[in-house]
């Protein structure tokens, strides 16, 4: 497998991601999409760490490797942080507004 | 090809069917259950590059914990195919195209960049492997370790914090001046 | 005192001194210290003229340098005195002149508040100096810095009186007639710089050769038409009767004594220049002439004293430059001196009584103040023979000496020349009687209030108009002509070094002498004429009754001044008006508004469009944040 297929993917997960964010309204959809965009990377690091892990780069210093794995464990960490303090947010609009509309909340308007 | 090559697009065609019925999908419970598939086709991945212990921890902690959080609050709101509000047209269409000239750039970049030829090592590898992991894990990284578990009970904090409901005292609600 | 000549420098400073004491001081000044201080520096400066004229006078000139004023490239001009003949005589001139005007304004002002009283002295302190500086200059520039302050100090003066809208237009008319042959002087200096690189007079003079013809009549055409500004000639003379709209001391000492001879002075200390340009002496001798006969036919039926003396000024200058234009270059200055004494005696005779009557001008309103006012009337009547050239007085020399240069210009032109001078002579003499006629002889014509007013004036008026008189009678025995006492005329020996390049030249072309019997009978001529004129008018103004006949024909053209105010309105004024007008509304308020207004009207614009952008919706944000990024990527990567 070539690097370039990996990253293709990733990156068309990522733009999916970003055209999910940008064209609904639902507050806990747009929320989902940021999460597949983070998987997205996620995927890409993983397939580097696995790319230094066939060059040379990896057999010199074979920590690199580890490396990019120890990093999607803390990216996963951080993701499950943000998705409890994100949804207690969300439920918190929809109670005081009854409205999951993102454009609802235009008090920064002007 | 190979059976590793037949599993990478097989998969990879279900990551991006997935996904975009994650952000097209007019129902939210659709959409939540698609991203989960999306999530078990990014473990194959990971198996496929024999990252063994981020598949797992991909299935447990993203598909299984947090997104039947996100089952929870959808169910919660009760919400229905109708009661989402569209979104302009037009203003959706730029949003396609936003994305998609960012995919080309991306694409465009990489092809320049001219990495794209290295091979990545499949099925094999010592590194995704649970012991060299947790090797790493704890000798180098033991502080990010310590603290991503303070950082979970701010989480926690926060969350409940949050979702408070709050007590309105008639005498404070008068009394504050610049509330 | 061989070292009076370092302190030169004081001359000018000290009237300065005056300006800014008088000026800064002028709210915590008494009067009488205003006074003071105003004239003492005169006096001082006179002091030290007499002596520096003395050194002249045994033959020590000089040129001080003092510092370099103006230093590019090639081009050199210092701020340099040039202490000579010329410059020592106008020196006295104008700072004895103007010491017994200051005195006399000490009185005449008295009904000023403090303020504006210093303010007066401090204006007239300016004028000295500049003046002075005019005349002290080594180059041209330094005269025209005094040039330019004179005419301001002239505007100055003549809207003294500033709440008055008339005083203050006939000061502003003054002011840019003055620039108008200000322009002329300064393309003549400019024309020096590019053809000679540099103004000094010593230089200029002595490399003039260099210069073609074409360079030196152009040349001396534009200093002529700055004089004309100056002096009050065709076309530029119309500011001057206008500016009798200022105090009556001003008058006498700017518009007699000084001001206006500032271009007989330049001339004068041109003259090598102009007598290598035959055709630009011809013109100045031509509109000299002219002015005065027009000045002269005008002042025939003026009823304003002050107007009636302001057309003899410009009248009496167009004699000076008659003189300038045939080559009497020290008939033209000896005429200055002389006319300085008695028409700054008359100006001040004439404040005397106007300042008797209470503030009235008009002459047919007076009369019989003889037996009021003996000594003003005796001084004024002393002035007048002296302007009428009645020999013994001042007036006949210098005027006779005018004349009869002027007949011996040219064996063609210069009897013609000479015969409109001395029928102007004869008008001349016709209107001063005239005027002193109907003021002091015969029966009062005013009210009964004004008749109580009257009364002599106070000594520190009459003292300065006795010396003045003093001066009118014997002033013109400095320059007694050959044909009476060989070697009389010491003016001419006193001066002869500075016209002697002019001499030579006019040697070269071969002019000639007056014989002596016609120098006689030149003479006869104009004294028995203006005899007659005088007597005539004596006695038809003697018992002059006020009638309220409107002049008619020939009369009513006259006391219209010609009509010459209006004719400039009408070509110059209004049309230049129209123009300004346009550019107002449409350049001005149009265009420029528009594009200065235009621009915060469009910023304005623009932001409340831009402003839609923060709509409040998350969305929108992100969307931008993508486009951002994108467009980073881009650049980045591609560019």
């Amino acid at each position: 497998m070539d690097i370039k297929m990996y990253i293709g993917l990733a990156v068309a997960l990522f733009c999916i991601g970003i055209v999910g964010v940008l064209t609904r309204r639902n507050a806990i959809i747009i929320f989902m999409c940021i999460e597949l965009m983070l998987n997205a990377v996620n995927l890409l690091l993983v397939a580097f760490s696995k790319m230094h892990a066939a060059s040379a780069v990896g057999a010199a210093n074979p920590s690199v490797v580890s490396d990019a794995q120890v990093f999607v464990f803390f990216i996963m960490v951080v993701a499950a942080a943000e998705v409890s303090v994100g949804l207690a947010i969300i439920v918190m609009m929809y109670r005081n507004t009854h409205s999951i509309d993102v454009n609802f909340l235009n008090r920064l308007k002007n | 090809m190979s059976i590793t090559a037949i599993m990478f697009w097989l998969l990879s065609a279900m990551a991006i069917g997935s996904a975009f019925m994650v952000i097209s999908s007019k129902s939210a419970i659709n959409s939540v259950l698609s991203l989960i598939v999306t999530f078990f086709a990014i473990s194959g991945h990971y198996i496929l590059l024999n990252a063994q212990f981020l598949a797992i921890v991909n299935i447990i902690v993203y598909a299984g914990a947090i997104m039947v959080l996100f089952l929870f609050v959808v169910m919660l709101m009760n919400l229905n195919t109708n009661t989402e509000p569209h979104k302009h047209k037009l203003l959706r269409f730029a949003g396609f195209i936003a994305g998609g000239c960012l995919f080309l750039v991306i694409l465009a970049a990489m092809a320049q960049a001219g990495v794209g030829n290295e091979t990545v090592e499949t099925n094999t590898g010592n590194a995704g492997l649970i012991k060299n992991l947790g090797k790493a894990l704890f000798n180098d990284y033991v502080l990010p370790f310590e603290i991503s578990s303070v950082l979970f009970l701010s989480a926690m904090v926060g969350a409940v914090l949050i979702g408070k409901k709050e007590k309105i005292n008639p005498v404070d609600a008068v009394e504050q001046p610049n509330g | 005192m061989n070292n009076v000549l370092q302190i030169v420098w004081l001359i000018p400073l000290l009237p300065l001194v005056g300006f800014l004491v008088n000026g800064l001081g002028r709210n915590h000044l008494s009067k009488a210290m205003s006074g003071l201080i105003g004239s003492g520096v005169i006096l001082a400066s006179f002091i030290i003229s007499f002596f520096v004229f003395l050194q002249v006078l045994n033959g020590h000139m000089q040129v001080l340098h003092y510092f370099d004023f103006i230093n590019i490239a090639a081009l050199k001009i210092g701020f340099d005195f040039q202490v000579d003949q010329l410059s020592s005589l106008f020196l006295l001139i104008i700072t004895g002149v103007g010491f017994l005007i200051h005195v006399y304004s000490t009185s005449y002002m008295h009904e000023e508040t403090a303020p504006h009283f210093a303010r007066y002295f401090a204006f007239l302190n300016l004028f000295v100096f500049s003046m002075l500086l005019l005349v002290l200059g080594a180059n041209y520039v330094i005269m025209f810095i005094g040039w330019e302050g004179v005419g301001l100090c002239s505007y100055l003066l003549i809207g003294y009186w500033f709440k008055n809208q008339d005083y203050t237009k006939a000061a502003k008319k003054a002011f840019i007639m003055n620039r108008i042959g200000d322009l002329g002087f300064l393309l003549a200096v400019f024309w020096f710089i590019s053809k000679t690189g540099s103004v000094d007079y010593h230089t200029v003079f002595a490399n003039v050769g260099k210069l073609t013809t074409t360079d030196i009549t152009g040349i001396t055409l534009l200093l002529f038409v700055g004089a004309t500004g100056k002096s009050a000639q065709l076309p530029l003379y119309t500011w001057l009767p206008d500016a009798m709209a200022g105090p009556t001391p001003v008058s006498a000492l700017i518009h007699a004594a000084t001001m206006v001879t500032a271009g007989i002075y330049m001339i004068a200390r041109s003259n090598v220049l102009f007598s290598m340009a035959p055709l630009t002496q011809c013109v100045i001798a031509i509109i000299g002439l002219a002015t005065a006969l027009l000045a002269a036919t005008i002042a025939l039926k003026q009823n304003d004293i002050k107007k009636v003396l302001a057309y003899s000024t410009v009248s009496q200058l167009g004699y000076m430059f008659l003189a300038l234009g045939v080559g009497a270059y020290t008939g033209a200055v000896f005429h200055v001196m002389t006319h300085a004494f008695f028409k700054a005696l008359m100006f001040l005779g004439a404040g005397s009584v106007i300042h008797a009557m209470g503030g009235e001008q008009d002459m047919r309103n007076m009369g019989g103040l003889k037996k009021y006012m003996p000594i003003t009337q005796l001084t004024f009547l002393l002035g007048c023979f002296a302007i009428a050239g009645m020999p013994p007085f001042s007036g006949f020399f210098s005027k006779d000496e005018i004349l009869a240069a002027a007949y011996a210009s040219n064996a063609t032109t210069g009897p013609i020349l000479w015969a409109v001078g001395v029928i102007t002579a004869f008008m001349t003499a016709y209107y001063m009687f005239r005027l002193y006629a109907m003021t002091f002889r015969g029966n009062f014509r005013g009210t009964h209030d004004q008749q109580h007013h009257l009364h002599e004036s106070p000594a520190a008026i009459t003292i300065p108009l006795i010396i003045l008189a003093v001066l009118a009678v014997i002033g013109g025995w400095i320059g007694i002509p050959e044909i009476f006492v060989h070697g009389g005329h010491r003016l001419e020996a006193f001066l002869a070094p500075v016209f002697e390049p002019s001499a030579k030249i006019a040697a070269a072309h071969g002019h000639e002498h007056l014989s002596h019997s016609t120098e006689y009978i030149l003479m006869a001529i104009s004294v028995i004429g203006a005899l007659i004129a005088l007597t005539f008018a004596w006695k038809k103004f003697s018992n002059y009754t006020a009638s309220n006949k409107e002049e008619t024909g020939m009369g009513k053209v006259l006391s219209n001044k010609w009509y010459v105010d209006e004719l400039y309105d009408k070509v110059i004024v209004n049309p230049l008006n129209s123009v300004a007008k346009y550019f107002n509304n449409v350049f001005e308020k149009k265009g420029v508004d528009g594009l200065v207004n235009g621009v915060g009207k469009a910023v304005n614009y623009s932001s409340r469009q831009i402003r839609l952008l923060q709509n409040g919706q998350v969305s929108t944000y992100v969307f931008l944040m993508v486009l951002g990024i994108l467009v980073l990527f881009i650049i980045q990567l591609f560019l």
